[in-house]
């Protein structure tokens, strides 16, 4: 749709993928979501701020043509354009990397905020993948946010820490503190959900996450082998063979952009021969 | 890219690990000496010389890499304005 009206003004919505907890799949999901969002025609670019632990390269495969990275174009060693990363399969996604060599402290609010003016300029959405934690390094990728998804998967510790991070979100951000300003609107998504362990009541519930962290559902998705597979192969999990995660991903972005889809909960079918053969039959 | 789904869907493993020794090899060596960090001054560099001979801005240049197993490439573009603005 919005391929049509390129002419407009970009978007420029800045959305943070955070959790608190580690390996919840914040990575897995900034790398569907951009790559969700860019394929139905919005211009996004996607953002590594887990410095010193670059992974997000990896899972979008494009780790053999990093030449600059974020932190380059913070301290004026390279041109934002020059880090930017064009995705080989869709035109409208971008990769900006991290570094690999520095530490959080190489993250300042005003090169941050620098870097976003300048990139909400020119694409529509801007995905901040998170590192785990609620340090500086968290706090960085929160603090110009528009919106939120809060990854969460369905066991205490992390919807302990999510909730925490809720809390950041309403009163450390910079929307936060602006007299006037709509607070960040939060979106919760459930990753890693297994309904058998669900149902022999060794994981939550969703109605008892939704309950305590009391914010809307975005999307719920199932642990799926699919993850792996395109993990290793490099390919954001929407990009790969059809699965179960990549539409439960789908059904999410399409929610984020406010398109009213039923809640469902996917879960994988092994491909029948012909759709193994022929990829994506869509 | 869509080449993967022809092969059997296994093979997805086996992949990662040659994604994965042919970045290491690249950052524990530092090969070609294109070491992530050298790259600012290889550019900063490059301009210098660059300048000496004719007017570019900081803009101009543009550097891109392909890192590969046996060979790696960088791609170095200089754009300047269309006439040449010999010094
Ligand atoms: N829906 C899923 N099904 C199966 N595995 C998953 C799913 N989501 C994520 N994973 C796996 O969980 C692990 C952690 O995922 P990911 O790196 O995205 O998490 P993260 O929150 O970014 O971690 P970190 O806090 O270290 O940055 C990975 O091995 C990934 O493949
Ligand atoms: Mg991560």
């Amino acid at each position: 749709m919005s391929k049509d009206l390129k002419l407009e003004e970009p978007l420029g919505k800045v959305i943070v993928v955070t959790s608190g907890k580690g390996g919840v799949g914040k990575t897995t999901t900034s790398a569907a979501v951009g790559a969700e969002l860019a394929r139905r025609g919005h211009k996004t670019v996607v953002i590594d701020f887990d410095v010193g632990l670059r992974n997000l390269d990896m899972i979008m495969g494009c780790e053999r043509r990093v030449v600059f990275d974020f932190i380059n174009v913070i301290q004026g060693d390279a041109k934002l354009k020059q880090a930017l990363i064009r995705d080989r399969r869709l035109e409208t996604l971008s990769v900006l990397p991290t570094s690999q060599t520095r530490d959080k402290d190489a993250l300042t609010k005003d090169g941050v905020q620098k870097v976003l003016e300048e990139l909400r300029q020119e694409f529509d959405y801007i995905i901040c993948d998170s590192p785990a934690g609620i340090e500086r390094g968290a706090q960085m990728a929160m603090h110009f946010a528009d919106e939120a998804i809060v990854v969460t998967n369905p066991e205490v510790s992390s919807v302990r820490d999510s909730d925490r991070v809720l809390g950041l979100l309403n009163s450390i951000t910079d929307r936060a503190g602006k007299a006037g300003a709509e607070p960040v609107k939060a979106h919760v998504l459930i990753t890693r959900h297994d309904k058998s362990r669900i149902s022999n009541g060794e994981m939550m519930k969703v109605e008892d996450v939704l309950e305590v962290l009391a914010e809307p559902l975005l999307g719920i998705i199932p642990e799926s082998k699919a993850v792996l597979r395109a993990s290793n192969l490099g390919v954001p999990v929407v990009l790969d063979d059809p699965s179960a995660a990549a539409t439960a991903y789908e059904d999410a972005v399409g929610r984020l952009i406010g398109e009213q889809i039923e809640m469902r909960i996917a879960a994988d079918r092994r491909p029948g021969l012909l759709q193994r053969l022929f990829g994506r039959a869509v | 890219m869509f080449g993967f789904s022809l092969r059997p869907r296994k093979a997805s493993a086996s992949t990662a690990k040659e994604r994965l020794q042919i970045l290491l090899a690249h950052e524990r060596s530092g090969s070609g000496g294109a070491r992530p960090d050298c790259l600012p001054q290889l550019q900063r560099e490059i301009l210098e010389v660059i300048r000496r001979h004719m007017q570019i801005g900081d803009e101009a240049i543009d550097i891109r890499m392909e890192r590969g197993d046996e060979l790696s490439s960088l791609e170095i573009n200089i754009e300047f304005p269309g006439k040449l603005g010999m010094n």
